[in-house]
Formats: structure tokens, C-alpha cells, sequence
């Protein structure tokens, strides 16, 4: 199979805008989580969040702020900072040779909102025109092509915070069928009132207060996820046409597999071994050459008990590091998995685990959990985990390009 | 003669619609919209027909004028979006 191979990186995350302030916070252990300053969180039991403060107009055209929600304004960023980090011009690209493929949670929800209240509280006329698109799951995707004039396969995925792992599935399929340059990944984020309640419906999100004790993975205090915004946007293309383009090599998307679970009370195992195996058995590659595990990191005992056993199950317990940098910029929805998908390649460059912060691993899991500070190591195979809520699972396997 | 001076000073301008076209849609960056773009294309100045339909809401919530939807996208340029909304 034609391998596909990541170019370039735009990261922006509640820990750093940029990949290289992303990735020098995240190998330092800085976390961005913080109380919630976007609007009034007092009366909601989720008070921290992990937040991308943007000055837009520094950052992109005026024809634009009118138009946009905020997490698509970061991901026009992330979009112009992949591509340059890929040294690609986009004018150069053949029209229907480089498409956009993103993972969204929820659209633009923060833009959604405030038009509604106009709705309700002032009339139709207060309704702004670009509430016709700029809350779609899509409108990332469609600002990105139509930006770059990129107009080649483009679509949206949305499966939660799987979809940024089947966004990067979906642009390796595209890229093997024969387009040239695709950007994929997901940035998103929903940190609005309406966003708030959406997510509260269960018991997934911490009532703590504190940054530093309100996203425990697999610590015995472990009581749901801060959310927070961002993620990464990453230009892929066929590893041998990036080679001889003279391009800079992350590494190869390897790779990929996806489950559903069996419906909620059923006796059936869930769903995330079969994926971890799936993407394993899909790059040929054996448990004992995967040299870290980037986990979803659920912080709910029930799913960090499920991947924990799923981790074990495969690699044996304790035999192969685990980390969750999201630890510092909490569960970013549809941007989370591509972020991490940036860190295990930035891993591979660097050989270096960034850390879990916060966390004591509790004494009933058994996983290598990387805690307190990043681990050197040389790493050249990564696995990376994600669970969207309703059942998804899919898992990346990335590797140093051979 | 007096009352119709005051008329045209009341009267919707150029300078009245770019100050809301700003507002309500910003502006490319290719274009100087300080230049001469009275009867410029609105294409050619880089507004699609949502900013043209965002910028007709504010200018009737601001000036208490009904604006179709239709009358704003047959609208080309800057002179025939000034004249729309005077003769409204």
C-alpha cells in the first residue's frame, strides 16, 4: 500500500499557539488549564477550561472576523501554520489535487449561540447572515479549501473525539486513491454556555475547581475531564512524492483501525482492543515495536478501567509506556487526537515522552504510565487512542518513516 | 432649494456604506477601499452575496429602511447599494 506521510504541523492548543510553544510546554509539563474566562462559568458545575485567548484580526483578513466562530478562526491558523511548516504554497497546487479533511464535535456552537439569543431576544433581522454556515460541523473544512484554493476530496468526520483520528484515516484513503496534498486533522472547541450544558448531561466533566486536580486519568481521584480548545491541523502527502519534493518527514501515518461499542449493558467486550489491533495488524506492526501509547484518557474510572485493560490486553501490563499530554489542555473535542497525533510525531523527532501532569497513577492499573516529568526515550513506532462519546474507538499507529 | 440641501445631508453616502461593509464584512486585502470604488463590482472588491446580505441587515436596523433580499443581490456595486437604500 502507497505509505502517506505527514509534512507538516499547525498546533494550537490552551498550552501554546504554535506547534514549537506547544510542544516545548508540553515536554516541560506547563499545563493551560484555567478557569473558565470566556464567559460566566460561576453557576455551572464545570468552572475550568482549557482556553486559546486569539487575537484574530493580527492573525487573519478582516473579510473574515465577521464570518467566523472562534475555533475556526484557530483553525484557519492552524491551517496557514501547517502549510508553511510543510513549505508548501498553496497557489502552486494543483486546484483539484489538495483538499481539507476535518473532524468536528459540535461546529461553531459559540457563534450558534450568540445568533440565536439574537433570534429570541431581538428578531430574525439581528440574525447574523453567516450563521447560515459558520456553525456547521463543515465550515473548518470550507474556510480552509476555499483560503487556500485548496478544492480537491474535502469533507468533515464527527465522531466526537475519535474524529480526529478518522479524519486522518479518511485523508490516507483520499491520498492512496490519488490526491496530492490533503490538510486533515480537527481544531475545535465549544466554551459557551450552550456548549457547557451539552456536555453536561453525564457525568464526563469535573465539578473541581482546581487546575491542577480537576483532569486525573488513571489517578485514584479521578473525576471526568476539563475541556478545553484547539488541536492540530497536519498536511499529509504520499511519503515517496514528499521525498522527492525534498520534504521534511515527521513520519508515516501507518496505521488505523475503528470500532463501535456494543450498546450500553451488553455482556460484549467494548470496542477499543479491536481497534488498537486493527491499526496494528493494518501498519504489520507487533505490540513489542510500539514504543508509546498515547491514551484517550477519559478520567472517568469506568473508560480509564476499559482502556487500561485494552492496553494491557495487547502489549502486556506495564510493557509499554502510556502518556496523556492532554493532561495540560484538557479534552479538546474533535481537535484532541490530532494534537496528539502532532505530540507522538514530535516524540519520534525529539525522543522524548512528554508527561502526564498531575497524576498518580492509582495502584490498580497496571500501565507504565508516564507521570511528573517527560521521559527520554527513543521512540519510533507511537500508538494513539481515541474514544468519541456514543461508542467510538479508533486508534493511529504513526512511525519514523523508513 | 433649503430643504432640499437638507435632504442630501440626511441621505444614506458612500461613506455610510463602507463604514458598515467594514463593519459587517470586513475587507480583502488586495483592495484599497479608500480608492475610487463607487462603481467598482462588489465581486471585484471581494464581497460575496452573505456580505452583502449581513451588511443590508445592519444598515435597516440602523436606518429603520426594509431592504429585500432580492433588491440586495441584484445590487453590482456601491453606487447602486447607495441608491437601493435612498430610494427605500
Amino acid at each position: 500500500m502507497t505509505a502517506v506521510a505527514v509534512t507538516g504541523i499547525g498546533a494550537i492548543a490552551p498550552n501554546g499557539k504554535g506547534t514549537d510553544a506547544y510542544w516545548k510546554s508540553t515536554v516541560e509539563g506547563l499545563s493551560g488549564i484555567v478557569p473558565v474566562s470566556r464567559f460566566d462559568a460561576s453557576g455551572y458545575p464545570a468552572k475550568l477550561a482549557g482556553e486559546v485567548p486569539f487575537d484574530a484580526a493580527a492573525h487573519l483578513p478582516s473579510r473574515l472576523i465577521p464570518a467566523t466562530d472562534h475555533m475556526t478562526r484557530l483553525s484557519l491558523a492552524a491551517a496557514e501554520w501547517a502549510l508553511q511548516d510543510a513549505g508548501v504554497d498553496p497557489a502552486e497546487l494543483p486546484d483539484f489535487g489538495a483538499g481539507v479533511i476535518t473532524a468536528s464535535s459540535a461546529g461553531g456552537f459559540e457563534f450558534g449561540q450568540r445568533e440565536l439569543e439574537n433570534l429570541w431576544n431581538k428578531g430574525p433581522k439581528y440574525v447574523s447572515a453567516y450563521q447560515s454556515y459558520a456553525w456547521f460541523y463543515a465550515v473548518n473544512s470550507g474556510q480552509i479549501s476555499i483560503r487556500h484554493g485548496m478544492r480537491g476530496p474535502s469533507g468533515v468526520v464527527v465522531s466526537d473525539q475519535a474524529g480526529g483520528l478518522d479524519a486522518i484515516a479518511q485523508t490516507r484513503r483520499q491520498i492512496r486513491k490519488g490526491t496530492q496534498l490533503i490538510i486533515s486533522g480537527g481544531v475545535d472547541g465549544s466554551l459557551c454556555p450552550w456548549g457547557w450544558v451539552a456536555q453536561m448531561t453525564d457525568t464526563r466533566m469535573s465539578t473541581s475547581d482546581d487546575p491542577e486536580r480537576a483532569y486525573l486519568p488513571f489517578d485514584p481521584a479521578a473525576g471526568g475531564h476539563v475541556a478545553g480548545e484547539g488541536g492540530a491541523l497536519l498536511v499529509m502527502e504520499e511519503l515517496e512524492a514528499a521525498r522527492r519534493r525534498g520534504a521534511r518527514i515527521y513520519g508515516e501515518v501507518a496505521g488505523y483501525g475503528a470500532t463501535m461499542d456494543p450498546r450500553p449493558g451488553s455482556s460484549r467486550e467494548p470496542g477499543l482492543r479491536r481497534a488498537i489491533v486493527t491499526a496494528l495488524d493494518d501498519a504489520g506492526v507487533n505490540p513489542d515495536e510500539v514504543d508509546v501509547v498515547f491514551a484517550d484518557a477519559a478520567a472517568v474510572p469506568e473508560l480509564d478501567r476499559i482502556e487500561a485493560d485494552a492496553i494491557d490486553a495487547v502489549f502486556g501490563p506495564g510493557k509499554v509506556a502510556v502518556t496523556a499530554p492532554k493532561t495540560m489542555t484538557g479534552r479538546l473535542a474533535a481537535g484532541a487526537a490530532s494534537l496528539d497525533v502532532a505530540a507522538a510525531l514530535l516524540a519520534i523527532r525529539d525522543g522524548v515522552i512528554p508527561p502526564t501532569v498531575h497524576v498518580s497513577r492509582a495502584p490498580e492499573y497496571s500501565i507504565d504510565l508516564v507521570t511528573g516529568a517527560a521521559r527520554e526515550a527513543q521512540v519510533r513506532t507511537a500508538l494513539v487512542l481515541a474514544r468519541g462519546h456514543g461508542g467510538f474507538n479508533s486508534a493511529v499507529v504513526v512511525r519514523a518513516a523508513r | 432649494m433649503t430643504s432640499e440641501a437638507t435632504t442630501t445631508v440626511a441621505a444614506f453616502t458612500l461613506d455610510d456604506l463602507k463604514r458598515i461593509l467594514l463593519s459587517a464584512a470586513g475587507a480583502d486585502e488586495s483592495v484599497d477601499m479608500d480608492g475610487d470604488i463607487l462603481d467598482a463590482l462588489f465581486t471585484d472588491l471581494g464581497y460575496d452575496s452573505l456580505a452583502l446580505l449581513e451588511t443590508a441587515a445592519v444598515i435597516s436596523r440602523e436606518y429603520g429602511v426594509e431592504l429585500s433580499d432580492d433588491a440586495v443581490t441584484a445590487v453590482t456595486t456601491p453606487r447602486g447599494f447607495v441608491e437601493l437604500v435612498n430610494s427605500a
